[in-house]
């Protein structure tokens, strides 16, 4: 039976309950337990930082050649927090409300509250730790709009967010290893957890520079992985952003939480070709000052600027009329697929829709621009130079990146876009302590499953990766290691690391000596086609059973054929991606197994089964109101739990964005 | 804009780890499509030399968006490249043209020892940055972020330094191997924060004494590291750390021990 620990009492008072009757652990005692931090994005590095601070023996490890790499660094937009600095009526249940909603009811109430509250003392941390924020010229902090709201609360720096808040991060945990409390491990690779009497105890870790494989104890273990966006082979998540820690978690027991919802996110760079390794995202806060349209003809053979207003088709503005260009990620995703098969598609491959900064670069920025200099009547080419300033500073770095990767400038011509995986809002599934259903083994950030429902308000995840690893993991982890005082360092020649690191190496030396025909990559990239194409985002039964059998086939396949060069130790980075993909293989079938099952449509998770006459997702809320909760049982194998969501504040309506 | 393909001529450094020596591989990659990044035209040698029974040129690269500051190529004697602010991995094929020939090495300096191939060890900015880049707050402050106004200009000159990625063109690109850039970034954006003011003395010093200690050498002011920095850090924030440098050591209570 799954206990997801929520405290009882008031939504609004469970958190400080908890944290007013949680266990502690003294300061003398905390020097005395370690604790295993895997991953250094907002969540590791916050978390091992945090407790690095509080006393206890840290251990830190990344998979880069430094904590700074981590993903989270590549987070444009912002981070919300419910300040209220705007005056514009937002507030800790209006946060809570808004993401709620924009999950489409598939988070716990508890846990999102909680986000909420602790939303606002992660800007205070933030700024006392020198995050230069965007601010007023009034020295005061600036706030943008974002998906899914209608109020302005997401603090920024220029597109460099999360790069800002990571930095903050990493010099906080940097200080912890100057001190000694915190020792990091970069280039280093977690393979496996060791449990001991059913209890996290450690982990086997490769040193990629050397290819060893080494032993760690911990008296609890913290996944802070992230997502498993990567899975597609296409995503704009890193190009080493991996599923392998969670998923020999879940291998271990773990449960793994609503694998099938994934964030498409609406505005990336669209694909160019086969060669293609990666995608790049544009911010969701260019959807703040971009218009989203296509041609009303199909096939129209004009440039971009050439089509005049009443020929475009703004179509988010004309279908959600109250939240406009300003709708939820999946909403969005979904629109700009729907005009794209219909064939009002625009660039070489049909597979784009345009993002427009023209309209507000000179009615918006360059009118108030020429307004400030006391210019009358300025012309278009006034309002354009003056808008253009101020486009470029709060864009800027986007604007170069794109003009880098098409050589189109989009201060001139308007941003060609498309939907792609960006998120994963499944993951380990843990209770209100973060805890996984093992015990001592945590799960934070975008590793775990539990804020974000079925889709991610933009702007959320820096705010829940830095909740949990600064303000929920420093009170929820006492609450167990206080019973874990007694408990001294378990040397690592303890049997149960004995036999974990022999499983490991058999594994190593399994994908070496198989020597075949087909390179990693050439798998990963037929693993990402099936997703996409069959668990992307539209699904339904008989594509996502087709699937399943052709991923079966395929790991059949990447174990009897896969080549991989080089040896186990040396450093290998083809044998590193080797035992992802392999990983990425099974959690596919997990994937589109949990899609399968859930015959209904919430948030990103589309059935084409299951949707209202106007296209919307349709949610089945007397069947699926709870959180699919899948136990590992061997090889293709697994078995279903179901955690029931209790909405006791809000009642889940069919969302409406219109 | 208009696409081409090209066919080029590589000439790669291969090394095999750290304590052998090194030389260069000449290979040719065809077909190579003027859309590709730099990094997607390496996959397509890699891919092939996999095929061919061989070893896969090893690099670094993560993001491959330019904000991770994993990527560090050496190409045609330029790090990261020949365009201006921008990475490796952000480097597209457009900015070559058919039957061109490209060298590509890793960085070198002697404070970042090659790992293999075109990988090196960058740990020794990670010590710099422990040995004072940082605020010494703890977790959970209850100061209202707003409760310090900050001069808009003086928040965006510590945004402008604080945008390093700490990928170490600066000091590939150095003939001294200085990383008076790197250091000079950090100290600047804290010091123009009034969060970094406490500790502006002791920062400057304790993070220029890490630099000497990890054999970084010394700056002599050519200016090559702005001129290659990804994200064109300027060589004003170097500016502000002699002077930073220079306030602290004459403040007699002050040296870097104490």
């Amino acid at each position: 039976m799954l206990d997801s620990k929520i405290p009882a009492g008031k939504l609004e008072e469970k958190w400080v309950d908890y944290k007013g009757h949680c266990k502690l652990v003294n300061p003398a005692n905390k020097r005395k337990l370690e604790v295993i931090v895997v991953g250094t994005g907002l969540a590791g590095a916050s978390a091992a930082a945090s407790l690095g601070e509080l006393g206890y023996q840290v251990k830190a490890f990344c998979f880069q050649d430094s904590p700074r790499r981590a993903h989270s660094i590549a987070a444009q937009g912002g981070i919300n927090a419910a300040k209220n600095y705007q005056n514009d009526g937002d507030s800790v249940f209006r946060l809570f409300y808004d993401t709620i909603k924009g999950g489409d009811y598939r988070a716990r109430e508890a846990n999102v509250h909680r986000l909420a509250e602790v939303s606002v003392n992660i800007i205070d941390q933030c700024v006392a730790q020198g995050v230069p924020f965007a601010r007023e010229y009034g020295g005061l902090l600036n706030n943008r709009s974002f998906g899914g709201t209608q109020v302005k609360r997401t603090f920024y720096a220029a597109g460099q967010t999360g790069q800002q808040l990571l930095i903050g991060a990493y010099q906080a945990l940097e200080r912890q290893v100057a001190i000694g409390n915190v020792k990091m491990y970069s280039r280093h690779e977690m393979l496996e957890i060791v449990k001991i009497d059913g209890k996290a105890r450690g982990i086997i870790a490769r040193n990629l520079v050397t290819g060893e494989l080494e032993r760690y104890f911990g008296h609890a273990v913290l996944l802070c992985t992230g997502g498993y966006g990567n899975v597609f082979y296409l995503s704009t998540n890193a190009m080493g952003s991996n599923v392998t820690a969670a998923w020999k978690a879940h291998r271990q027991g773990a449960y793994f939480s609503n694998p099938c919802f994934t964030q498409i996110h609406p505005t990336c760079i669209p694909v160019t070709g086969d060669h293609q390794s990666k995608l790049t995202l544009m911010s969701e806060s260019l959807r703040n000052d971009g218009r989203i349209w296509v041609p009303k003809q199909k096939d129209d053979p004009r440039k971009a600027n050439d089509i005049p207003e009443d020929e475009r088709d703004y179509y988010l503005e004309r279908r959600y009329p109250a939240f406009g260009n300003l709708v939820p990620r999946d909403v969005a995703s979904r629109a700009a697929k729907e005009r794209c098969d219909a064939g009002y598609g625009v660039g070489t491959t049909k597979q784009a829709v345009y993002l427009d900064f023209r309209f507000n670069l000179i009615n918006k920025y360059g009118r108030t621009e020429a307004n400030k200099l006391g210019i009358e009547n300025p012309d278009e080419a006034t309002l354009v130079r003056l808008g253009k300033e101020v486009v470029k500073e709060e864009y800027g770095n986007l604007f170069d990146m794109y003009e880098k990767i098409t050589g189109e400038n989009p201060y001139e011509v308007p941003m060609r876009i498309y939907p792609a995986v960006h998120y994963t809002m499944g993951g380990l599934w843990v209770d209100y302590e973060l805890m996984t259903n093992v015990k001592g083994l945590y799960a934070l950030g975008e590793a775990n499953f539990s804020d974000h429902g079925a889709n991610r308000l933009g702007a959320s995840a820096l705010m829940q990766g830095l909740a949990d690893g600064y303000f929920v993991i420093p009170y929820t982890i006492g609450n167990y290691l206080a019973d874990e005082i007694a408990t001294k360092a378990i040397p690592t020649t303890h049997e149960a690391f004995e036999a974990s690191e022999k499983e490991v190496a058999g594994r190593l030396e399994r994908l070496m000596s198989i020597k075949g025909k087909q390179s990693v990559e050439s798998f990963h990239k037929r693993l990402g086609k099936i997703m996409w194409e069959k668990c992307g985002m539209a699904r339904n039964a008989k594509g996502l059973t087709e699937a399943i059998a052709e991923i079966q086939q395929l790991k059949k396949e990447f174990w009897s054929d896969v080549r991989i060069p080089g040896t186990i130790n040396e450093m290998n980075p083809e044998l590193d991606k080797a035992g992802r993909v392999a990983d990425f293989i099974e959690l596919g079938e997990l994937m589109c197994l949990d899609a399968l099952e859930r015959n209904e449509s919430c948030g990103g998770h589309f059935r084409e089964e299951s949707q209202t006459p106007d296209g919307e997702a349709e949610r089945k809320d007397d069947e699926f109101m709870y959180v699919a909760a899948w136990e590992f049982k061997g090889e293709s194998n697994w078995q279903l739990h179901k955690e029931e969501l209790k909405y006791e504040v809000i009642k889940p309506s069919q969302r409406n964005y219109k | 804009m208009e696409h081409y393909t090209m066919n080029l001529t590589l000439k790669v450094w291969r090394q095999a780890n750290k304590n052998v020596v090194g030389r260069f591989e000449t290979y040719s990659v065809t077909d190579i499509s003027s859309e590709m990044s730099f990094l997607e035209m390496f996959d397509v040698l890699n891919e092939r030399l996999i095929q061919e029974g061989k070893e896969p040129i090893a690099f670094d690269h993560d993001c491959r968006e330019g904000i991770c500051g994993m990527c560090s190529m050496y190409i045609d004697g330029r790090p990261h490249g020949p365009w201006h602010g921008t990475t490796t991995c952000q480097l597209h094929m457009r900015a070559f043209k058919d039957g061109d020939t490209i060298t590509v090495e890793p960085w070198r300096a002697n404070a970042f020892p090659v790992l293999k191939d075109l990988i090196v060890d960058r740990t020794a900015f990670d010590r710099i940055i422990q040995s004072g880049g940082y605020v010494s707050v703890n977790t959970g402050v209850s100061v209202d972020g707003n409760a310090i106004p900050i001069e808009k200009e003086k928040a965006d000159k510590a945004f402008a330094a604080a945008a390093c990625i700490g990928c170490g063109a600066c000091v590939a690109a150095c003939k001294n191997s200085s990383a008076l850039l790197f250091v000079s970034a950090k100290v600047s954006h804290l010091s123009l924060l009034p969060q970094g003011g406490p500790e502006r003395k002791t920062r400057a010093l304790a993070m220029v004494a890490q630099m000497d200690k990890e054999g970084f050498g010394s700056c002599t002011n050519t200016g090559a590291c702005e001129a290659v920095c990804p994200k064109e850090i300027s060589i004003t924030n170097i500016a502000r750390l002699n002077s930073e440098y220079l306030k602290a050591g004459l403040s007699a209570d002050l040296s870097p021990t104490s």
